[in-house]
C-alpha cells in the first residue's frame, strides 16, 4: 500500500509540476489541481497509513488510541480540499477574463 | 475573570468578518452607507489594537485565548504577545489610511470593494494572532483570497494578467505551505506552535532530517511571500498593477511572510549536533543580501514610480531578512525598521498616484469598460457628483514636500525614522563583531539607500517640477491619509526612545520563546497537561 500511495503522489506531483510550467493557462490550472491532489494525499499519509481503523472513538469507555486512525490529518485534508477547490474556481474566472481581454490563452497575455 | 476584556483578543478577527458579511447583503448603490460602516469598523479595530497593545506591553507573558475553551494543544489558540500586538496595530492603521484614501474615488472602480477590504484585514489580523500552524495556513488563505479580489479590483487588461500570475504563484505557495505543515505534523504530532517548541528538542535523531525538510519547505513558502530573491520576481509587477490604495495595504503582505518566518524558523533546535538554526541564519543572510542587491538594481532601473515603490519594498524585505539572520542583537532594530519602512512604502504608494495623476498611465488610470457587468459603476462617469470634493490649494508644494519626505524616509537619511531604523540595525551589526559579512551587509544597506535617493529624486524632478503639466486637483480626503502616515513616521522619530525599548523587549521575548516555550500548555487555570 505504501508503494502504491508513494507512486501515486509522485506521479501526480511530477505531472503537476510539468503542467504548471507550460505556456497555456488551462494547462497551468490542471497542473495546480493535480498538485493539490498530490498534496492532499501527502497530508493524509502524514497521519500514518492504517487499514480498517476508524477515526472516531465510540461513546463510553476508555479508548485505546492504537486502535484508531489519526483524525487530525483527515480534518486538515478536508479543509485543504475545500480551499483548493475554491481557489481553482477563482482561477478559472480569472483565466476567462484574461482570455477575453487579451484574446489569447498564453499565460503572459501575448504570444511573444 | 470572564468579561468583555477577555474576549477582546478575538475581536480583530470577528469584527471585520461580521461587517463584511453584512455588507454583502447591501445593494451596491448604497455606497455612502458602506463607506461609513467600513470606516467605523476599521476605527474600532484600531481602538481594539491599541488596547491590546497596552495589555501586551503591560504583561510579561503572552496572552492566550482558547477558542471554544478547548484545552491548549487540541483546540485552536490565539496568542497575543508584543510582536503580534504591534503588527496588529500597524495593519489596522494601514487599513484605515488606505480605506480613507479609497473613498475618494477608487472604491467605485468595481463592485464589493469594502467587503473584500475588510476580509483582507481579517485575514491579516488572524495571521498575526494565531498560535497554530494550520490556522496560520487558513488565515493566509483568507488574506490571499481577499487579496486576489482586491488586486483584480478595477479590472483592465494589465490587472487581469498580473492577477493570473499572482493567483497561480500563491496557490503553488500554499501547496508548499501544506507540505511543510503536514511534514512537521508527521514528525512531531502537533501543529500548535508552543507545543512544537516543546516537542522539537525531543525529536529522534533519525527524524530530525524530515523535520528540517518540513520547516525548510515552510520557509520557502514564507520567502515567496516576503519576496526574497530569487523568489520575489512577481512582486513589483503585481503591486504596480494594483490600484493605489490596495497596493498601499499590500505593503504589509510581504511583512506577513517575515512575521511567520520569525515565528516558525526560530523553532528549529539550537543544539550543536543539529545546528539547523545556523543553516537558517546562513540562508537568511545570503538571501537577504541578494534581495537587497536585486532591489537596489531594480530601483535604479525602474521607469515608473509604482515599480520603484515595489522595488523599495523588496529592499526593505531584504534588509529585514538579512538583519534577522544576523542574530538577536539586530532584531530590535529590524523590528523598528519593519514598522518604519512599511509606513513609508505605504505612504509612497498613495503619494505617487497623486503625483502622477496628470499622466495618462496604464498603471493608474481606471479602465473605460467593465469585465464583469454586474453592479459595475465606473469611476469616470461618476466623477462629477463627488461628495467629498474639498480641493486644497498649494497642491504642488504639498505634493512636493510629501514626496521629499517619503524619499528621505525610504532612503534612510536623517532626520527621519528611516535613518533611526537603519542606524539601529547597523549599530547592532557592529556589536555582533567585525566580520567581512557584517561589512558587506552594512555597505549594502547604505548603498541601497543611496540608490533609492538617486532614483526618487530623478523621478521627483521629472514629475513635480516639470512645468508643462496641467494643474492637478488634490482632495482633502486623499491628502489626509498620506499626511497621517507621514505624521506617524514623524512620531516614530520623535518617540524613538520608548518605541525602541518596546522593540527590544519584543526581541528579547522572541528570543526567550525560541529557547524555552511559554507556559501556554501547562496553564494552571485550564488544568491541562500537554
Amino acid at each position: 500500500m505504501e508503494l502504491v500511495l508513494a507512486l501515486g503522489i509522485g506521479i501526480l506531483t511530477g505531472s503537476g509540476v510539468w503542467l504548471i510550467l507550460r505556456p497555456r493557462t488551462f494547462q497551468v490550472i490542471i497542473g495546480l489541481s493535480l498538485l493539490s491532489y498530490a498534496v492532499n494525499l501527502f497530508i493524509y499519509a502524514m497521519g500514518r497509513l492504517r487499514v480498517d481503523a476508524p477515526a472516531i472513538v465510540e461513546r463510553g469507555g476508555a479508548a485505546d488510541p492504537a486502535q484508531y486512525a489519526d483524525p487530525l490529518p483527515q480534518a486538515l485534508v478536508l479543509t485543504a480540499i475545500v480551499i483548493s477547490f475554491a481557489m481553482t474556481a477563482l482561477l478559472l474566472v480569472v483565466l476567462l477574463a484574461a482570455r477575453g481581454l487579451t484574446g489569447t490563452d498564453h499565460v503572459d497575455g501575448d504570444e511573444g | 475573570m470572564a468579561g468583555v476584556a477577555d474576549h477582546l483578543i478575538v475581536m480583530p478577527v470577528l469584527l471585520p468578518l461580521a461587517a463584511s458579511a453584512a455588507m454583502l447583503l447591501m445593494s451596491e448603490r448604497r455606497r455612502v452607507l458602506k463607506r461609513v460602516i467600513s470606516l467605523a469598523t476599521v476605527m474600532a479595530l484600531i481602538t481594539i489594537s491599541v488596547l491590546l497593545l497596552r495589555t501586551a506591553a503591560a504583561s510579561h507573558d503572552p496572552l492566550i485565548y482558547l477558542l471554544g475553551d478547548w484545552p491548549a494543544p487540541f483546540g485552536i489558540t490565539l496568542v497575543l504577545d508584543r510582536l503580534s500586538a504591534a503588527m496588529l496595530l500597524l495593519t489596522n492603521i494601514l487599513g484605515f489610511t488606505s480605506l480613507l484614501y479609497a473613498t475618494a474615488r477608487w472604491d467605485r472602480a468595481g463592485p464589493r470593494f469594502h467587503a473584500l477590504f475588510l476580509l483582507q484585514l481579517m485575514g491579516l489580523n488572524g495571521a498575526f494572532l494565531t498560535g497554530d500552524l494550520f490556522n496560520l495556513f487558513v488565515f493566509f488563505e483568507v488574506l490571499l483570497a481577499a487579496s486576489y479580489g482586491l488586486l483584480l479590483h478595477g479590472a483592465g487588461r494589465k490587472r487581469v494578467t498580473a492577477g493570473l500570475h499572482y493567483v497561480s504563484i500563491n496557490i503553488a505557495t500554499s501547496l508548499l505551505f501544506l507540505i511543510g505543515a503536514s511534514l512537521t505534523y508527521g514528525v512531531t504530532g502537533t501543529l500548535n506552535v508552543a507545543d512544537l517548541a516543546a516537542r522539537i528538542p525531543a525529536v529522534a535523531a533519525e527524524d530530525l532530517m524530515l523535520l528540517q525538510a518540513g520547516i525548510g519547505i515552510l520557509g520557502v513558502a514564507f520567502f515567496i511571500k516576503a519576496g526574497m530573491w530569487p523568489l520575489g520576481f512577481w512582486l513589483p509587477g503585481t503591486y504596480s498593477a494594483a490600484v493605489p490604495p490596495v497596493a498601499a495595504l499590500f505593503a504589509i503582505l510581504s511583512k506577513v511572510g517575515i512575521y511567520a518566518m520569525l515565528r516558525v524558523l526560530l523553532l528549529l533546535p539550537q543544539d550543536p549536533s543539529g545546528s539547523a538554526t545556523h543553516v537558517v541564519d546562513e540562508w537568511l543572510q545570503i538571501g537577504g543580501l541578494a534581495t537587497i542587491a536585486f532591489g537596489t538594481i531594480g530601483v535604479l532601473s525602474s521607469k515608473s514610480l509604482s515599480r520603484l515603490a515595489g522595488y523599495s519594498l523588496i529592499i526593505s524585505s531584504g534588509t529585514l531578512l538579512a538583519s534577522i539572520g544576523a542574530g538577536e542583537a539586530v532584531l530590535s532594530g529590524a523590528l523598528f525598521y519593519l514598522v518604519s519602512s512599511t509606513l513609508g512604502v505605504s505612504a509612497f504608494y498613495l503619494l505617487i498616484e497623486l503625483v502622477g495623476r496628470a499622466e495618462t498611465d496604464m498603471d493608474t488610470s481606471p479602465p473605460a469598460d467593465a469585465v464583469f457587468d454586474d453592479e459595475y459603476v465606473g469611476v469616470r462617469e461618476e466623477d462629477q457628483e463627488n461628495e467629498v470634493g474639498v480641493v486644497i490649494p498649494a497642491t504642488l508644494a504639498i505634493l512636493g514636500g510629501g514626496f521629499m519626505f517619503c524619499a528621505l524616509l525610504l532612503a534612510g537619511l536623517p532626520p527621519l525614522s528611516g535613518f533611526i531604523a537603519k542606524f539601529a540595525i547597523i549599530n547592532g551589526l557592529l556589536d555582533t563583531g567585525i566580520s567581512p559579512w557584517t561589512w558587506t551587509l552594512a555597505a549594502l544597506i547604505l548603498l541601497s539607500g543611496l540608490a533609492t535617493i538617486i532614483a526618487t529624486s530623478r523621478a521627483g524632478v521629472d514629475l513635480i517640477w516639470t512645468p508643462d503639466r496641467p494643474s492637478r486637483d488634490l482632495r482633502l480626503v486623499e491628502a489626509v491619509p498620506v499626511g497621517m502616515l507621514l505624521a506617524l513616521c514623524l512620531g516614530l522619530m520623535i518617540f524613538a526612545g520608548p518605541i525602541m525599548r518596546y522593540m527590544e523587549q519584543t526581541a528579547d521575548a522572541l528570543d526567550v520563546t525560541a529557547r524555552q516555550p511559554p507556559a501556554i500548555l501547562s496553564d494552571p487555570e485550564e488544568g491541562t497537561t500537554p
